[in-house]
């Protein structure tokens, strides 16, 4: 996925209550989780299906949103979950699909979020996609990418 | 005009006729719907309290509007400190309440021309069939805000606790606020798909009033009702849409044929047995109008379709003169532009009829691979049809047993039982 930190205009400014929010913020900003056949390892894409994830962060301005921030996860081969005290190898939830990354993205509102996401590659390899409305956060902006 | 029964008319009629309109009207001042339900029922009770003394108005409805709009107005700007909890509906044609000027907000409290009110409606309906939210959310929502139903008859009519139904409508609502539902027309390129799950959810309506899934009685008026209501609403208001027409139409024939479809003790009887004489002529006619209306404006759709088979099925004198070849060629059509699984199972049945049983058993069969119909009661109720026509009584009662085991419905289960003990 293109777009690195340095891509981000300005740290995610809904976690204050304000109620001119809507005005000052005419975008809402919504998370796209990506998920795939576990465990997920995008080295397992062929080169087409790489192609089309780079290509569609690239046509996100055109469908009216904007990508904040990006990242594409290695495989849950490699992750290591903690419930409670305990910590264990592998993915939090053992499921037939696993998120593989996540993306943050700003739109006027669901429709427009809800047409970018289900053209996200992720829906067409047998995987699918999440959108969840952003609460608050921020990413730093002294971050190195 | 003080007649305190005339005045409740007037407020019913106003209710009845005027309600999503009020409501998609105030929804857009009051930006919030919990505050717009609120501000449109105090409107209503304005309008039992002061009618009897002032007159009804010569436009009740827009009364209402007026009424229920400034409310709103009233509550944002007393209020507006506290609202701040969820964010706003999201209307991206409508400034917010705060930011209206006095002059601003007298326009905003005008009843609008009728032309551009129609659009309101649809936005209502549009915005609480949202696929976003859960199906029975947008069953509820849209019988809450379109309709007016109030939530207690709604926990009534599905079979659920007053809480339960709150919560849901509660749920749906703070979804819609929170991530962003936008009160406004899909766009042209959405517009196929979205208006397919609002015509949806108008049939399942209907559907789940015309057979209730459990229970003693066959049918729920007041759901057959509100979704004959809606589909009017939604044909008034996209009168160039041949699905609307076709939905409408497939409805209507439903409808004519309520009163025939148990006999005096409440036992179900089949198309063949029903009294022709007592079906709802007026009503066959006005969908043999859509009918004929939707196929002129364009490829056929689902909806018409299902409505064309229908309308052969009531219009034939008797059932021995049904056109059952039209009828399969028609379903042939069907399952090209549907190619559901049930529209399948129900071919077999009019199949039966052109090229004999048999041929409509090698068909129920390969469907009983199927595994999208596991469980479908009137799979092995078919089949078991086809069986004893066959004259395999044995194979017949068997099926007619499974299809018994699967069937919630009081009615259904005592024709199938009776359908068994002929069988065996």
């Amino acid at each position: 996925m293109a777009g690195g930190l340095s891509n981000l205009r300005r740290p995610f400014d809904r976690g204050v209550e304000d109620k001119h929010d809507r005005r000052e913020c005419p975008m809402a900003q919504y998370a796209i989780l990506l998920y795939a056949k576990a465990p997920a390892d995008s080295a397992d894409l062929t080169p087409e299906e790489r192609a089309a994830h780079a290509r569609h962060a690239e046509e996100v301005p055109a469908l009216g949103g904007q990508l904040l921030a990006a990242f594409a996860l290695q495989p849950t081969t490699v992750a290591t979950s903690i419930h409670g005290d305990v910590i264990t190898d592998g993915p939090f939830l053992d499921a037939k699909e696993v998120v593989a990354g996540v993306y943050v993205i700003e739109a006027a509102d669901l429709d427009a979020a809800l047409e970018i996401a289900r053209r996200n590659p992720a829906t067409q390899q047998g995987g699918g996609v999440e959108v969840r409305p952003v609460a608050s956060g921020f990413i730093s902006p002294t971050a190195k990418g | 005009m003080t007649d305190p029964d005339a005045i409740t008319a007037a407020v019913a009629d106003a209710h009845r006729r005027g309600w999503a309109l009020v409501l998609a009207a105030t929804a857009r001042v009051a930006r919030d719907l919990d505050l717009a339900e609120e501000c449109v029922q105090e409107a209503y009770a304005a309008a039992l309290a002061t009618w009897p003394r002032s007159g009804v108005p010569r436009e009740p409805v827009a009364w209402l509007t007026t009424t229920a709009k400034r409310r709103a107005l009233d509550v944002l700007r007393r209020e507006q400190v506290f609202r701040t909890k969820l964010p706003l509906l999201l209307d991206p044609d409508e400034p917010a309440a705060d930011e209206v000027s006095l002059a601003e907000e007298q326009a905003m409290v005008q009843p609008e021309p009728a032309d551009v009110v129609p659009d309101e409606r649809l936005r209502l309906i549009f915005l609480c069939c949202h696929p976003a939210l859960a199906q029975d959310a947008q069953m509820a929502l849209t019988l809450r805000l379109v309709c007016g139903v109030p939530t207690s008859d709604l926990a009534r009519v599905f079979l659920v606790s007053e809480p339960t139904m709150a919560a849901r409508l509660t749920r749906a609502k703070k979804k819609i606020s929170v991530a962003r539902i936008p009160y406004r027309m899909p766009s042209a390129a959405a517009l196929p798909d979205r208006l397919a799950g609002v015509l949806g959810v108008i049939h399942l309506l209907f559907t789940m009033g015309h057979t209730a899934p459990a229970g003693d009685s066959l049918t729920r008026t007041e759901l057959m009702d509100q979704a004959l209501h809606l589909a009017r609403m939604l044909r008034e208001l996209m009168p160039d849409e041949p699905e609307v027409a076709g939905l409408l139409a497939l409805l209507l024939l439903s409808y004519a044929r309520r009163s025939t479809r148990v006999d005096e003790r409440g036992r179900l009887l089949r198309l063949r047995e029903q009294d022709r004489s007592r079906w709802d002529r007026s009503a066959i006619a006005d969908a043999r109008e859509l009918i004929a209306a939707g196929l002129r404006n364009g490829r056929a759709g689902r909806y018409l379709l299902q409505a064309a088979i229908a309308s052969l099925y009531v219009e034939a004198s008797t059932y021995g003169r049904t056109d059952w070849k039209q009828i399969l060629a028609l379903y042939d059509q069907l399952l090209r532009v549907w190619p559901s699984p049930v529209v399948a199972l129900n071919r077999t049945v009019a199949l039966a009829e052109v090229h004999g049983p048999e041929a409509a058993l090698v068909e129920v069969e390969a469907l009983e691979k199927d595994h999208r119909l596991a469980g479908y009661q009137y799979l092995p109720a078919i089949k078991a049809d086809l069986l004893s026509r066959l004259g395999r009584a044995e194979a017949a009662a068997a099926a007619y047993r499974q299809a018994l085991e699967l069937t919630t419905n009081a009615v259904e289960r005592a024709f199938l039982a009776e359908r068994l003990g002929q069988a065996s």
